[in-house]
């Protein structure tokens, strides 16, 4: 079970109390009636699947009851950082660091 | 005094005498021996048959390790665990144990043909080989001769009536293992003031310290265990004895397995069986020790043959002489130090004998010191005897590799000293990446993982002072700090040095003769070259195709002796081959363990309705909606389900009913942007809805289709009353603060869940004003005052209430929201009024059919998450002026405007009392050229008792073109034949509704 | 499992340093309750009319006399106050509030509590309960919502043994067997 820090809560939390919320920093069109059917497709179904770091949504479901975003390594699963909803995406790449184990 | 037993000694207590039984025979032993000890000193060694071939199989080692002395054991009363390892089972009074995998006993087995059956029957990979033909007999002939055959214990076939205990724990610094590592590891931690716990798989803390003749700091090493345990209770220390870490997860999450009760006779009734630590450790000091291998040579298996090490730890700890002459095969020292305390034991060594070239160290020369004889370079080259070993022949092993003529040895038991393999398995559960040390030939801890230190034998610091030192050191660095003092001296340990990987030469037709090296799998040396000549190079994959490894001991003493076989087959060097993935559980945890206390009534909460109680002493019949309860229906006396259920319609029909609608969630929308956060998430409009209003609202995914629905009454311009579906209560709070807290952050608005502030109460039917009105104080409820589809709130019996005038049935209807701890009270009060004017409680079975009557669909009956509104007919529901919700942009894409997309209908059948399956398919054709794709499914099927007719709701391709249309739906006793109608039964007007 | 009927909202903020022999579970009395939702700034506002400074600091609790105010989110505040005084303080509540934007919503009958007492109360709750419940990581005056087993609460740490714990109403029954369930299994020690 993971330990997540909340960024509301400033706590290292257990990952039970969270619900994971998919890609983070997928922004809905302001105006959907303007995006084609291939973007607006691309916006319901296509997220990035990287070997390494991704920015995704978590809710502090049963704490806080806030949504924020982490950074996860999908290889060691770690989370490398947490920030409130709404704050830019950290670098990415600065974050990859050696996978350890398998 | 038992056979075997020594005069004195051992950390029993000779005082008191248990009696035990295995198989057919009563045995006694003392407090402090395990079964493996027990047994050894009533002179038994045969244990258990093996997996495959059905050999005899005698106790190898003295821990967690041990493959072959599996053991059934009996409690009663459906208590029965197989596969319990003896030298971990503690003896009580009274135990009943059984021995495994034989019949029809354990000395006279069946099975035993296995291992006569001609060479390669059941050699690697045999089941991909052997079985192969005819098609379509191993799923009824083969699989099940070889699942009898070939197994372990057999499962328990009662239930569990043992309770388990499930407990989180959090500590600065968690030390796995409690020997000289553990024990100095703790103790430096302790003394540097972190919070500390201390676990063990033993049931007493000092692992080898227990069955040491060496001097720690001047005093025995089991005294200097006594000490150091006091010292580390009075520091707050948690010492956790009998708790197996099992595994290691990310972020130092350690499982741990408590046996609690296990060793005692009469376990206290409420005390758990075992407790699951679930331990968040700031710092995790693995001193998980190292495992003596085994020597891979003809006929290494048969009982009386075991680890020198474990016959050390019998007669030092437990006072058992595990034989009465010994031949010793030493390829490490700790072979000479076995030699050297049983002989103090009174077990005569007829012969040490060491195939290392470089054997002639500080451990030959202590034997020699003590008058024992050392023979070397040489080997054994092969064994006799039946149940259990009587001779072993004895070769010299020349420079080139062969072996020199061979003598015979009399004997009733052998020591294999291998050399000790650290028990990184734990470190590398934690990622940790193991490190080859070649000159010593095995894996050790090598990248350090943050949170994570090794220490002694399981970081390859052989012997006590070396794992005193590096335990004091792992234990300061996990408490931040420096060890303060040193280690304290050691004197007259014999520091175990060397060891053989892989098979030994034994000069004999290799086609001929049996070395194990998963003793547990039954897998030999020769199948591991099998594989490899086969073509198999990863050692993952000879691990499957051999199996080697893969048995519940997971390899503890195969592992390393496969892969050096594989390698030298390969003629690649070791860390090259590879290593197989260590992966939790370190050895086999119960499922009651895992489950702890999630069984019976507390597996899942059940939720009850303010009402629950009246309904039950109603004889009301339940079924579980989500984690409630709901009442389907009130059968009278002599009612089946069916017939209360068409009563309950009529009664609503005809005058009035009464239903707890309870469990529908409710979200309180509030705030300034109330109205325009309801727009965004609700297909329909919602800034015209007037206080005092109720409205239909659909809720949409993004993807377009229906997720949930409910009605929404508008109490305050910033004041909404939001009801979503039984089951969807909580995915819709989730969703609607999805999209308020990340997309929609320029509105202010707050949700607040109160499903269960209200109880709610149906009142349906023509006479239902007439049962509410003398009730209600505060408003009016007549049809100009109060009309279909408004709110207010006002007082029921006496209660302050939010009333709803909505209709899930198309009768005239009300909701009644009070709060919940008025329910009951509320209730009763309607009942009780409605008496007069035969208002009767109705259920969900009469819900659904008078819902299905008039049309109206269940989100999750009548849709599948790919269903439109338009699908459902209804796209009226969405707001022609509004330009975005969620959901909006969806409904144009062309796949969602696609002419074929199926469509809410109604289905009549020809005969009108068949009743259609729901879920059935829709199809054009009474009996379907196979391949056809069905035109769609039955949704919903009902008896309706108000037409005498069934109905169904079907969602059928292109359905709303083929009204009165012929179709059919198969069923198991043929088609029936179906008219497409409109989905609206009863009173297509509505005006029922209105009283 | 031991009946504690006195058990009350008051009591239980009072019983800080009280040494129990037992560890007991008990219900306790009906109470007043409001989940409060709005910009921090709001707060000070309300304070006079509930009695008691609210919490600035999220997943702590202020009292005063028997009035609670537990903040649970960074715009969210769970106050708790005796039964008898709830219509008043609704009253007052929305006076107080009116003209700045929130969202008060009465809660009184969406949960209950039960009031956990006695040296042992930390070991049983983390029997379901995956916080750290040593007083140096959870401080008296801690209020969270987190998990007990399968069941959301609301736990908040009265007193150094001691620790009230809110629950949705149809999940208390739960709650309650599995207390009793570790109760039992520790009165075995």
């Amino acid at each position: 079970m993971l330990l997540i820090r909340c960024p509301y809560c400033r706590a290292d939390r257990p990952e039970i109390e969270f619900r994971h919320g998919g890609q983070a920093h997928v922004a809905r069109p302001t105006d959907p009636s303007a995006v084609s059917d291939a973007d607006w497709a691309a916006f319901l179904y296509f997220r990035d699947n990287p070997r390494g770091p991704i920015a995704e949504r978590w809710r502090h479901t049963h704490g806080c009851g806030r949504f924020f975003n982490a950074v996860r390594h999908t290889v060691t699963d770690t989370i490398l950082a947490t920030y409130p909803a709404g704050e830019p995406m950290p670098d990415l790449t600065a974050m990859t660091r050696p996978e350890g184990g398998r | 005094m038992s056979v075997a037993r020594t005069p004195d000694g051992g950390r029993i207590d000779r005082s008191q005498v248990l009696r035990f039984r295995f198989d057919d025979s009563n045995l006694t032993g003392h407090p402090g021996d395990t079964l493996a000890s027990a047994l050894l000193a009533n002179g038994i060694h045969l244990a258990g048959r093996s997996f495959k071939y059905h050999r005899p199989r005698g106790i190898l080692a003295a821990g967690a390790e041990e493959p072959n002395a599996l053991v059934t054991i009996s409690r009663g009363g459906g208590r029965v665990t197989p596969n319990l390892r003896a030298t971990q089972v503690e003896l009580y009074e009274g135990l009943v144990a059984t021995s495994q995998n034989h019949w029809p006993s354990l000395r006279y087995d069946a099975g035993a043909i296995n291992d006569a059956l001609p060479d390669g029957l059941l050699s690697a990979g045999f089941y991909y080989k052997t079985f192969m033909a005819p098609a379509g007999a191993w799923a009824g002939l083969y699989e099940p001769l070889i699942r009898r055959a070939a197994g372990l214990g057999e499962a328990p076939t009662q239930p569990d009536p043992d309770h388990y205990a499930h407990r989180y724990a959090f500590c600065d610094v968690l030390v796995v293992g409690a020997g000289a590592a553990g024990l100095a590891a703790a103790l430096a931690a302790a003394r540097a003031g972190r919070r500390v716990i201390l676990a063990d798989e033993q049931a007493e803390l000092g692992g080898g310290l227990l069955a040491e003749t060496a001097l720690v700091d001047g005093i025995a090493a089991a005294d200097w265990v006594a000490q150091t345990v006091a010292e580390l209770s009075a520091a707050g220390v948690t010492l956790l004895p009998r708790a197996q870490a099992f595994g290691v997860y990310l972020q130092n999450f350690v499982g741990l397995a408590e046996r609690v009760t296990d060793h005692q006779m009469v376990p206290h009734p409420k005390a758990p069986r075992e407790r699951l630590w679930k331990v968040r450790a700031g710092q995790v000091v693995l001193a998980t020790g190292a495992i003596e291998q085994p020597l891979v040579f003809p006929d290494n298996d048969r009982p009386g043959i075991m680890l020198a090490g474990a016959a050390r730890s019998y007669a030092l700890r437990w006072g058992v002489r595990p034989g009465t002459r010994a031949v010793v095969l030493a390829a490490c020292d700790s072979g000479h130090a076995a030699a050297i305390d049983l002989a103090q034991a009174g077990v005569s060594i007829v012969a040490i004998v060491d195939p290392r070239a470089d054997g002639d160290g500080a451990g030959a020369a202590a034997s020699r010191a003590a008058g024992l004889t050392v023979r070397g370079p040489a080997v054994i080259t092969g064994t006799s005897g039946r149940l259990r070993v009587n001779a072993v022949t004895v070769a010299p092993l020349r420079p080139d590799g062969g072996t020199g003529p061979a003598e015979t040895l009399a004997c009733d038991l052998v020591l294999m000293a291998g050399g000790f393999v650290p028990a990184v398995h734990l470190f590398s559960q934690a990622r940790g990446t193991l490190r080859f040390d070649a000159e010593r030939a095995l894996y050790v801890p090598g990248d350090p993982v943050p949170g994570i230190h090794t220490a002694g034998a399981c970081n390859g610091a052989f012997g006590i002072a070396a794992a005193l030192a590096d335990g004091f050191t792992a234990g300061a660095a996990a408490a931040g700090t420096v060890a303060a003092e040193p280690a304290p001296a050691v004197t007259g340990e014999i520091v175990p040095r060397g060891s053989w990987r892989g098979a030994l030469p034994h000069g004999r037709d290799p086609r001929r003769v049996k070395a194990f090296v998963d003793f547990q799998n039954d897998v030999t040396a020769r199948d591991i070259g099998l594989a490899v000549q086969e073509g198999f190079r990863s050692i993952e994959h000879v691990k499957r195709y051999t199996t080697t490894g893969m048995a519940t001991d997971q390899g503890k003493t195969s592992n390393m002796n496969g892969l050096a076989i594989a390698a030298a087959a390969l003629g690649r060097p070791v860390p090259e081959v590879g290593l197989t993935t260590f992966r939790p559980p370190y050895t086999p945890v119960t499922f009651g363990t895992l489950a702890g206390p999630s069984r019976g009534p507390l597996f899942d909460p059940v939720r009850e309705t303010p009402a629950h109680a009246w309904a039950q002493a109603q004889g009301a019949v339940f079924e579980d909606v989500g984690a409630w309860k709901r009442a389907r229906a009130f059968p009278h006396a002599g009612e089946d389900l069916h017939a209360a259920a068409a009563r309950e319609c009529r009664a609503v029909r005809d005058a009035a009913g009464l239903f707890d609608a309870s469990t529908l969630g409710k979200i309180e929308v509030c705030g300034p942007d109330a109205a325009t956060f309801l727009e965004r998430l609700y297909t329909n409009s919602w800034a015209s809805l007037a206080p005092g209003r109720c409205r239909y609202g659909l809720m949409l995914s993004e993807a377009g289709f229906v997720m949930d629905d409910g009605v929404v009454g508008r109490l305050a311009p910033d004041r909404f009353h939001v009801t979503t579906t039984t089951g969807g209560a909580a995915r819709v709070l989730a969703h609607m603060e999805d999209y308020l807290q990340t997309e929609f952050t320029d509105l202010t608005v707050w949700l607040t869940s109160t499903t269960e502030q209200w109880a709610v109460i149906a009142v349906q039917g023509p006479r239902a004003r007439d049962v509410l009105a003398p009730l209600v104080a505060g408003t009016d409820l007549s049809e100009a005052a109060m009309p279909h589809m408004s709110v207010r709130t006002c007082h029921v019996a006496g209660v302050p209430a939010r009333l709803f005038r909505v209709s899930f049935t198309g009768e005239l209807g009300f909701e009644v929201n009070v709060p919940a701890g008025h329910g009951l009270a509320v209730w009763e009060a309607l009942h009780a009024a409605g008496q007069a004017f035969g208002l009767t409680p109705y259920g969900t079975d009469a819900m659904h059919v008078l819902r299905a009557e008039k049309g109206y669909v269940i989100v999750g009956q009548e849709t599948d998450g790919t269903v439109t509104p338009d699908d459902l007919g209804l796209g009226r529901m969405i707001g022609r002026g509004k330009a975005d919700f969620v959901g909006r942009r969806s409904l144009s894409r062309p796949d969602m405007l696609r002419p074929d997309r199926k469509q809410l209908v109604g289905l009549l059948t020809e005969d009108p009392h068949a009743l259609l399956q729901e879920g059935a398919q829709v199809t054009a054709q009474a009996t379907p050229v196979r391949g056809t794709a069905a035109l769609g499914h039955v949704t919903s099927s009902y008896a309706s008792p108000t037409l005498d007719r069934s109905i169904a709701l079907a969602l059928v391709a292109n359905g709303r073109a083929r009204m009165g249309k012929t179709l059919y739906v198969p069923m198991p006793g043929g088609a029936q034949a179906v008219t497409v109608v409109a989905p609206v039964f009863l009173d297509p007007g509505g005006s029922r509704l209105h009283g | 499992m031991v009946e504690h009927p006195e058990a009350s909202l008051a009591q239980t903020a009072a019983t800080l340093a009280a040494v129990h022999k037992q560890t007991t579970v008990a219900h306790a009395h009906s109470a007043c309750r409001w989940v409060l939702r709005c910009a921090a700034a709001v707060t000070p506002e309300l304070a006079p009319a509930l009695g008691c400074p609210l919490p600035m600091t999220i997943n702590t609790a202020t009292t005063a006399s028997e009035r609670a105010a537990l903040m649970l989110g960074p715009d969210e505040w769970l106050l708790l106050a005796p039964e008898a005084e709830g219509a008043a303080l609704d009253t007052a509540f929305a006076e107080t509030l009116s003209g700045y934007p929130h969202s008060l919503v009465d809660v009184a009958h969406r949960q209950e509590a039960l009031v956990l007492e006695g040296p042992r109360a930390e070991l049983v709750l983390n029997a379901g309960v995956p916080l750290d419940l040593d007083i140096t990581a959870f401080q008296v005056g801690t209020a969270t919502r987190t998990l007990f087993d399968k069941a959301e609460i609301v736990l908040w740490r009265t007193g150094a043994d001691s620790f009230r714990i809110e629950t949705a109403r149809s999940l208390l029954p739960y709650l309650r067997a599995m207390l009793a369930e570790v109760l039992t299994e520790l009165s075995a020690e």
